[in-house]
């Protein structure tokens, strides 16, 4: 069985809403959209206070190549355009749009019915990273990059393979499980977009071994396209992680940065993401919905909800029994990389792959011991790192043995913390470390730069 | 509403703990325990006792009285652990003050000088055990024989490492007659520190840690492997050197190796560091039982290798992903 060579954890999988369908979420009375829902540059509001719009309505457009536009998921009257609290815990610029009915932009094809590739001889790949581009498509596992940046490779740089990203390692969410046993088919002729968008013969489905039924489906429906292989994967946590999917899938290691995945001939694009591009380009619609996953050991109906970007996750949460009595922690994503929120009105976006709700027990974290030596966490490092050095570097400011020991290679996946008998908050310290060792290389770039 | 706890990622953990690793090494070292009452008998039972509470005792009196600490870390499991590693390292008839005075340099000394868990750079116990050993060296040295069951009447005899060393500082391979079968020194009828003698209870302890993952096999089977290569190569050169079946089944090898050697905090931190550190002891442990001055070499090797693992660490990195090979 295929897996990643280095490292690894297994967390209790406890993906309780695996069987659960997913259902349509209720129109929320007020949408907030952030201009944030990506990586780059933000979005520029293009509407003001009281602009009317419908669904499909461009309310920000792209800040920058390395952006994404953003558009109304819902019909209504802009109340606002002003900060509001985002996923990120911050405040950040805003629209906010008051839902009057479920009016949609007469562009968008809200038909059901397949489109495939060879009913539509007259996209070329320019077509198609355009059409991703005015999507506001972007990684939709959680890291939000945008989608058209990485299907257009610097110069010099020729990509070889799309790997797709269905492996969902993250424990409890269930959301790309889900969408693959309810929409294989758009699945599908979302990745053969993405490989003519790239220009690839050969496209990998990476699926870990939990969701066999998933993995049996889409080989039933991959049939019909022999250059798209599904990979069944051993189940091992960050099996997610860009790097570790490309060493699992194809057996090749991407470098320390700078160097990315198309430096190995790897563009990698999570299923959620293929589904996206999909309805996109066949369907003229841009993003403004996605599955996600409600879960939690208290909730009393685990979900898997199709939300349109905007909704206040509150409103999420009601639809799945309400939040539970002995609600601790309230986590924007999975157990392992997920953010803890600070309230519950932030309105959900792109990369909102799950609500974890975790009571107060499970929420808090054990006594830190010292350090024993027993060295689980190097053993347990994806990225072949030495976390318990890079700690204590950290602790003590001292930044350059922190670079010297390769702190900017960390992918912040938390199993060394995860693993930790001593329950040290090794990834708190390294996180601080990374940050503060990338700022010295940046503003030492920037010196060296300004000598010449 | 009720309030939200914030903190960063990851939010779950293993449950792994410290508690559940030191209790783990506990727990394997049952058999070999069971095996000490029942070659030694009373004699054992006094010698762990006094030990264990010795142990026990010093790391709550240094913790609470000399370092002021508020939280204790007697519970951890790691002074029980010193204890029991500190008693099966002696033999059964050492007077109760002798094992106090070990205890109170192993925990004291060993430990708590350096900050306590996890900063000390040499083994606990061994130091407490090298201490006694050069302090009182004929207490330290007259073993009971097996089966040899009271405590101040115990019968002392020769052990297979007095066996092998006189041999050789003899020239005399018919001494060797008198080493007891392979067999017997596999379940411990014979001679020696009262842990020590059945090296079979103690590989059965092994497992159960390669099992549980609280160790890799890397340090036991490095230093195994090194000291029956060359405890073979020696005996082809001269029949004076012991078969290294005997050599590797005698004296504190199995415990070391098993136990002593595989103590986190005293290990290299990378699989290839600990194979480094393990072939080292096992040829250190070959070197002074051969030509050196003490009949047994494991304690001496343990710690000398303890000495290096600074520099081993720095040394063995793990390789990074991406790397390309070289």
């Amino acid at each position: 069985m295929k897996t990643f060579r280095i490292g690894g954890v297994h967390p209790a999988e406890n993906k309780l809403s695996a069987a659960a369908p997913i259902r349509e979420a209720a129109l929320p009375k007020q949408a907030v959209f952030s201009m944030f829902q990506h990586i780059g540059a933000p979005a520029v509001p293009v509407v003001k206070k009281g602009d009317k719009v419908k669904v499909g309505t461009l309310l920000g457009e792209a800040g920058g190549f390395v952006s994404a536009p953003v558009y109304s998921s819902v019909s209504g009257t802009v109340s606002k355009v002003d900060v509001a609290l985002d996923a990120s815990d911050t405040r950040r610029m805003a629209v906010y749009v008051d839902v009057e009915g479920d009016e949609w932009e007469e562009s968008i094809d809200r038909s059901t019915d397949l489109v495939k590739l060879s009913d539509r001889p007259d996209l070329d790949a320019k077509t198609i990273v355009e059409k991703v581009k005015q999507a506001g498509i972007v990684g939709m596992g959680g890291a939000t990059f945008p989608t058209h940046v990485k299907l257009s490779p610097p110069p010099g740089q020729k990509a070889e393979c799309v790997i797709i990203n269905a492996v969902e390692c993250e424990p409890y969410l269930t959301a790309d499980h889900r969408l693959m046993m309810e929409k294989a088919d758009e699945i599908l002729v979302g990745i053969q977009l993405l490989m003519k968008a790239v220009g690839v013969e050969k496209g990998y489905v990476g699926i870990e071994m939990n969701k066999p039924d998933a993995i049996t489906l889409m080989q039933k429906k991959a049939e019909k396209y022999p250059n798209i292989e599904i990979v069944p994967l051993k189940v091992k946590y960050p099996q997610g992680g860009e790097k570790q999917l490309i060493d699992a899938v194809i057996g090749r290691q991407v470098p320390a940065p700078p160097a990315i995945p198309i430096n190995v001939g790897a563009v990698v694009q999570n299923v959620g993401t293929a589904f996206a591009v999909y309805e996109a380009v066949m369907k003229n619609k841009p993003l403004i919905a996605r599955v996600i996953t409600v879960t939690g050991k208290s909730v009393k109906q685990p979900s898997n909800l199709w939300a349109r970007l905007g909704t206040p996750f509150r409103q999420l949460i009601d639809e799945c029994g309400g939040l539970p009595e002995d609600t601790g922690k309230v986590i924007g994503g999975g157990p392992m990389m997920g953010k803890a929120l600070i309230s519950l009105d932030i309105p959900m976006t792109k990369g909102s792959s799950g609500l974890l709700i975790m009571n107060g027990q499970e929420a808090r974290r054990g006594e830190t011991r010292p350090c024993i030596r027993c060295a689980k966490c190097v053993s347990a490092c994806p990225m072949g790192l030495e976390p318990f050095l890079l700690s204590a570097l950290s602790s003590q400011h001292m930044w350059d043995g922190a670079e010297k020991n390769n702190i900017t290679s960390c992918i912040e996946c938390g199993s060394c913390a995860f693993t930790c008998p001593s329950h040290r908050p090794l990834l708190d310290m390294i996180r601080l470390g990374k940050t503060t060792v990338m700022g010295i290389i940046k503003t030492r770039a920037a010196e060296n730069a300004a000598k010449k | 509403m009720n309030k939200l706890i914030v903190s960063l990622s990851p939010h779950v953990h293993s449950g792994d703990s410290v508690e559940k690793n030191m209790y783990g090494v506990v727990i394997a070292l049952v058999p070999a325990l069971l095996c000490s009452l029942w070659f030694f008998g009373m004699g054992a039972a006094v010698v762990l006792l006094t030990s264990v509470c010795a142990c026990v005792f010093f790391e709550w009196a240094i913790g609470r009285f000399i370092l002021g600490r508020k939280e204790l870390t007697v519970t951890d499991g790691s002074a029980v652990l010193t204890g029991l590693l500190l008693g099966f390292n002696l033999p059964s008839n050492l007077p109760v003050w002798i094992i106090i005075i070990g205890a109170l340099v192993a925990i004291g000394v060993g430990k708590m000088t350096f900050g306590g868990l996890g900063q000390n750079p040499f083994n606990p116990a061994l130091v407490g055990r090298v201490f006694l050993l050069i302090s009182f060296p004929v207490a330290m040295t007259s073993w009971p024989e097996s089966g040899s069951m009271g405590y101040s009447d115990a019968v002392t005899g020769a052990t297979p490492l007095f066996i092998m060393s006189q041999a050789i500082s003899n020239q005399d391979a018919s001494l060797l007659a008198e080493l007891p079968s392979a067999l017997d020194m596999l379940i411990g009828r014979t001679g020696g520190s009262l842990g020590e003698v059945s090296a079979l209870a103690l590989m059965l302890g092994c497992c159960y840690m390669i099992w549980k993952k609280i160790i890799t096999w890397h340090i036991p089977v490095s230093i195994l492997c090194t000291v029956f290569v060359l405890a073979g190569l020696l005996h082809l050169v001269s029949p004076v050197y012991a078969d290294p079946v005997s050599v590797v089944l005698s004296g504190g090898l199995m415990l070391g190796a098993c136990f002593m050697a595989t103590d986190y905090v005293t290990s290299p931190m990378t699989p290839g560091g600990q194979i480094i550190y393990g072939v080292a002891i096992g040829f250190l442990t070959v070197v002074i039982r051969a030509w050196g001055a003490y009949p047994e070499g494991m304690s001496f090797a343990i710690l000398i290798m303890n000495a290096f693992v600074p520099l081993i660490n720095t040394y063995c990195k793990p390789k990074l992903f991406g790397e390309v090979k070289k």
